[in-house]
C-alpha cells in the first residue's frame, strides 16, 4: 500500500483543546479559575462524554469550543481551525430552553437556514418529522412538553448539518422515562449521521450508556482526572445496556474516581456556605 | 358506552360562567339601585350626589344631540384624538429610548438620575405647566399623555431588552445569527412583547391625562364638560360626565384586550 501524505493518515481532530484555562472575572466579585490546563482531543465521529461534579467547569468547555467564551490561555480548535469567533459549524444543545418562544416549531427549526440566507421548507419539514414533531410543527414552544422542546432543539441544531454537536446536560430537566427515550433517539440520530459529539453530564450512567469514551473531571478548577474508553457494542439501548457486566465494571471504576471529586466539591460548597 | 371528557366538564363550566355573570350583574344593579333609593329617601343629598335616574337620562339627552359643535360627540372626538396622539407619541419615544438605553450601558447610566427624577414627579402636576407652555388646545393634553405613557413604555422596553434571556442570544448566535439578526429575531420581539403587555395600562394613562388636562384648562372635551357642570353646581352633569368617561374607558380597554390577545398567541396564558 502506498504511503499516504501525513495529513491524510490521521484525520484532524474534530475537537482539540491544548493547555486551556479559563478565568472568569465577574463584576464586583473575585475572579476565579473555572478550568485549568485542559488537554483534550476528540477524533471525528466519536461520542465523548464529560462527567464531573457541579461547578467543575464542564459547561465552560462547550462555551470555549463554540466561541461564545474565549480561553484565558491555551488553544482551542474545531476541525483543525482555531476558534476565534462564534462558530456556526457546531450544533449546541443548551441545558435551558433555547427555542425562541415567539416562533413556532417550524419557524424555530428554519432559523439556521434563514440566517444563512437559505430557504428549504422540505428540509425543515423532514427534520421536524425525524424528531417526531410533525403534528406540532405549527405549535409554539410553550404548548409542548419539556421532552418535545428538546426534540425541537435537536432538529434546530441539526438542520444546518453541523459536523460537531455540543450538548450541555441536555436532558437533565426531563423525567427519567422521557430522558431514556430521548437518549435512545439521540443514539439513533447519531448512528445515522456519525457526528462528533461532546456530551456534558453529571450522570455517570448516562455518560457510559451513550459514549465511546468518558472523561472524568476534577472538582473546580476543573482538570481532566481520567479517561475511560467504553467498549460496549453498538447499536445500544440505554435502557438495556445498564445491566451488561462490562457496563457495571466500568461504572464502578469510573465512580471511584468521580466520587472523590463529588465529595471534594460538596465539602467546598459547605465551607463557602 | 364511552365518556366524552370535554362534554363532562363543558356543562358545569358553562353553567358556572352564567352564574358568575348573573352575580356580576346583581352586584352592579344593587349598587345603582342603592344609590337611587338612598337618593330618593334623602340619605344622599341630590345636590351633591345626584341620582342614577337623573344622570342616566342626561347622558341620553347628550347623545341624542348628534354630532355638532359643542355636542358631547364632539367632546368625545377631541378627547379620543388627544388620547390616541398621547399614546402613540409616548409609546414611540418610550420604545426608542428604552431600547437605546438597554443596548448602550453608558447612555443608560448617564441619564439614569435625570429619568428617575422625572419619574418621581407625580405627572399630573405638570398639567398646569403644559397648559402655560402649549396653550389650552390639543398640544398641552397630548404632552401630558406623552409624559404619562412614555415612562410606562420606557421602563417596560428597557427591562425587557436588558434582561433578555442570554441563552436565547447565545443559541441564535451559534445558529448563525449576526448582530442585526439578533436584534430582529430576539431583542425586538422581546421589546414588542413588553409593549403589548403595557398597552392597556399606558392607554388608560393617556386617556386619564387627556381628561385631567382638559379639566384644568380647555374649551372642549369630556374633562371640560365636567369642569363646566361643576362651575354651575350641576352634580348631575358631573356624574353624567364621569359615567360617560368610565364607559368610554371600558370600550377602549376591551378593544386593547382583543389586540393584546391577538399578539400574545405564543405566550402561555392563564385561563380564568
Amino acid at each position: 500500500m502506498p504511503a499516504e501524505p501525513a495529513s491524510a493518515r490521521g484525520p484532524v481532530a474534530a475537537i482539540s483543546l491544548r493547555g486551556v484555562s479559563k478565568v472568569y472575572r465577574p463584576p464586583r466579585k473575585r475572579p476565579y479559575l473555572a478550568i485549568e490546563r485542559v488537554d483534550l482531543d476528540v477524533a471525528p465521529g466519536r461520542f465523548v462524554s464529560v462527567v464531573g461534579p457541579s461547578g467543575c467547569g464542564k459547561s465552560t468547555l462547550l462555551g470555549l469550543l463554540s466561541g461564545l467564551l474565549t480561553a484565558t490561555t491555551g488553544t482551542v480548535a474545531l476541525n483543525g481551525t482555531a476558534v476565534d469567533r462564534v462558530r456556526t459549524d457546531v450544533g449546541f444543545i443548551f441545558q435551558r430552553d433555547a427555542l425562541l418562544p415567539w416562533k413556532t416549531v417550524r419557524e424555530n427549526v428554519a432559523l439556521p437556514l434563514r440566517f444563512r440566507g437559505q430557504r428549504d421548507d422540505g428540509r425543515v419539514k423532514e427534520w421536524i418529522a425525524r424528531v417526531g414533531l410533525a403534528p406540532f410543527a405549527d405549535n409554539y414552544p410553550h404548548e409542548l412538553s419539556g421532552g418535545m422542546r428538546k426534540r425541537a432543539q435537536l432538529a434546530q441544531s441539526l438542520v444546518a448539518d453541523p459536523s460537531v454537536l455540543l450538548m450541555d446536560e441536555p436532558f437533565s430537566a426531563l423525567d427519567v422515562q422521557t430522558r431514556n427515550l430521548m437518549e435512545n433517539e439521540l443514539l439513533n440520530l447519531w448512528g445515522a449521521a456519525r457526528k462528533t459529539v461532546l456530551f456534558i453530564t453529571h450522570d455517570l450512567e448516562e455518560a457510559i450508556a451513550l459514549s465511546d469514551e468518558i472523561v472524568v473531571m476534577t472538582a473546580g478548577p476543573g482538570t481532566i482526572k481520567a479517561r475511560y474508553p467504553v467498549d460496549l457494542p453498538r447499536p445500544r439501548s440505554v435502557t438495556e445496556i445498564r445491566f451488561a457486566r462490562e457496563f457495571v465494571a466500568l461504572y464502578e471504576r469510573a465512580w471511584a474516581d468521580l466520587r472523590d471529586e463529588v465529595e471534594r466539591s460538596y465539602a467546598r460548597s459547605l465551607q463557602a456556605g | 358506552m364511552s365518556f366524552d371528557a370535554a362534554a363532562l366538564t363543558a356543562v358545569p363550566l358553562a353553567r358556572r360562567m352564567w352564574f358568575v355573570r348573573s352575580l356580576q350583574f346583581a352586584v352592579l344593579a344593587s349598587f345603582v339601585v342603592a344609590w337611587e333609593v338612598l337618593g330618593q329617601i334623602g340619605v344622599l343629598d341630590k345636590f351633591y350626589y345626584s341620582r342614577p335616574s337623573l344622570f342616566l337620562p342626561r347622558i341620553g339627552n347628550w347623545l341624542a344631540e348628534g354630532l355638532k359643535p359643542g355636542s358631547v360627540w364632539n367632546d368625545m372626538q377631541v378627547t379620543l384624538l388627544e388620547t390616541v396622539l398621547g399614546f402613540v407619541i409616548g409609546t414611540l419615544l418610550g420604545v426608542a429610548i428604552g431600547y437605546a438605553f438597554a443596548r448602550n450601558r453608558l447612555l443608560g447610566q448617564a441619564f439614569d438620575p435625570l429619568l428617575s427624577m422625572f419619574n418621581a414627579i407625580p405627572r399630573l402636576v405638570l398639567a398646569p405647566v403644559f397648559i402655560l407652555a402649549f396653550g389650552i388646545d390639543l398640544a398641552s393634553k397630548v404632552a401630558l399623555g406623552v409624559t404619562l405613557v412614555f415612562f410606562i413604555v420606557f421602563f417596560a422596553t428597557f427591562t425587557a431588552v436588558r434582561d433578555v434571556d442570554q441563552t436565547l442570544v447565545d443559541n441564535v448566535r451559534v445558529l448563525g445569527a449576526r448582530g442585526r439578526d439578533v436584534t430582529r429575531h430576539v431583542l425586538l420581539p422581546a421589546a414588542f412583547s413588553a409593549i403589548v403587555a403595557s398597552l392597556r395600562t399606558s392607554a388608560g394613562f393617556a386617556f386619564a391625562g387627556a381628561v385631567v388636562a382638559e379639566y384644568i384648562g380647555s374649551n372642549v372635551g369630556l374633562g371640560r364638560r365636567i369642569a363646566t357642570a361643576e362651575a354651575f353646581f350641576d352634580s348631575t352633569g358631573v356624574f353624567a360626565g364621569i359615567v360617560l368617561i368610565a364607559l368610554l374607558a371600558l370600550v377602549i380597554d376591551a378593544i386593547l384586550q382583543v389586540t393584546e390577545r391577538a399578539f400574545s398567541r405564543w405566550k402561555p396564558h392563564r385561563d380564568a
